[in-house]
């Protein structure tokens, strides 16, 4: 499988816009606000980054707006990003499922965090464990 | 009601450690001694695939596609074009998985600054700035 490149500010406008959304969703607990960014993150992690609704809008509204050469990047960081979030935001999902008022507000709080760090700091959580991940999926396969 | 007071929690504890994070990218720190031990070369010319520069050695690890470590790789080269008792080796991370391990390498790009005998003297993680490579290659004797 050959490893593609992106445009890097693609991930970071879909952040933006899911800051928006994990917002909302942690002030008001919203199951359908949940379930919407639960099943953008399941694409962009078992997809592609640049195949979610917010790739879409970026695409058609955002880049061509914005002049400069294009940054370019690894899509496997981002898309293992985007990985973490589908997992805090599952993880929200079964708070609203049980009513766990305390689940959903702490997994959409960190997931908020991560999300807010990358659109408004260019931080990117996922990115940053990648390697931590690569080190430690290739150390099992090696020691298997 | 719902509150509002975890979303502001959130965007200020967030924003303190974005400002945090950012400002600390490329400091240098430097290798801790614990008292009596035994200081071993982080690794070999061998691994290294060059000798040790005959006073400092900058090993860089980076990633594919990762604009920092290019930025850092052109930074590095920079300065130490003229200085010929410098040696700087820019590795990919994801092909050296072994020395990213022994060497505790948890993101990209890091340089690691090493003396004439490869012992590893402190480390950057993340893009350093020019004054800060350049003090750093100063300071190792």
């Amino acid at each position: 499988m050959t490893n593609s490149l992106i445009d890097a500010r693609g991930p970071r406008f879909g952040a933006a816009l899911t800051t928006a959304v994990l917002a909302i969703a942690l002030v008001t607990h919203s199951a359908v606000l949940i379930a919407l960014q639960l099943v953008i993150f399941a694409i962009g992690a078992f997809s592609s980054p640049t195949k979610t609704p917010y790739a879409f809008v970026y695409k058609k509204f955002v880049k061509p707006r914005l002049a400069g050469e294009v940054p370019l990047e690894d899509v496997r960081p981002p898309k293992f990003a985007q990985l973490v979030g589908f997992l805090f935001v599952a993880i929200a999902m079964l708070g609203s499922l049980t009513s766990s008022t305390g689940v959903i507000t702490v997994a959409l709080s960190l997931c908020l965090a991560a999300a807010f760090l990358n659109a408004a700091f260019n931080f990117c959580l996922g990115c940053q464990i990648y390697l931590l991940f690569t080190r430690l999926t290739h150390r099992s396969n090696a020691a298997a | 009601m719902n509150s509002l007071i975890p979303l502001a929690i959130v965007l200020v504890l967030a924003s303190a450690f974005g400002f945090w994070f950012n400002a600390s990218r490329g400091r240098i720190k430097s290798a801790k001694q614990a008292k009596g031990s035994v200081v071993k070369p982080a690794l070999s010319p061998t691994e290294l695939g060059v000798p040790f520069g005959s006073r400092v050695t900058l090993l860089q690890f980076s990633s594919a596609f990762c604009s920092p470590c290019r930025a850092t790789r052109a930074l590095i080269a920079d300065i130490t074009a003229d200085m010929t008792d410098v040696v700087h080796v820019d590795m990919d991370a994801e092909s050296h998985l072994d020395l990213v391990n022994r060497l505790n390498i948890i993101s990209t790009p890091t340089t690691i600054i090493l003396n004439s005998a490869g012992v590893e003297v402190g480390r950057a993680i993340g893009a350093p700035k020019r004054t800060q490579v350049v003090s750093a290659i100063a300071s190792v004797v």
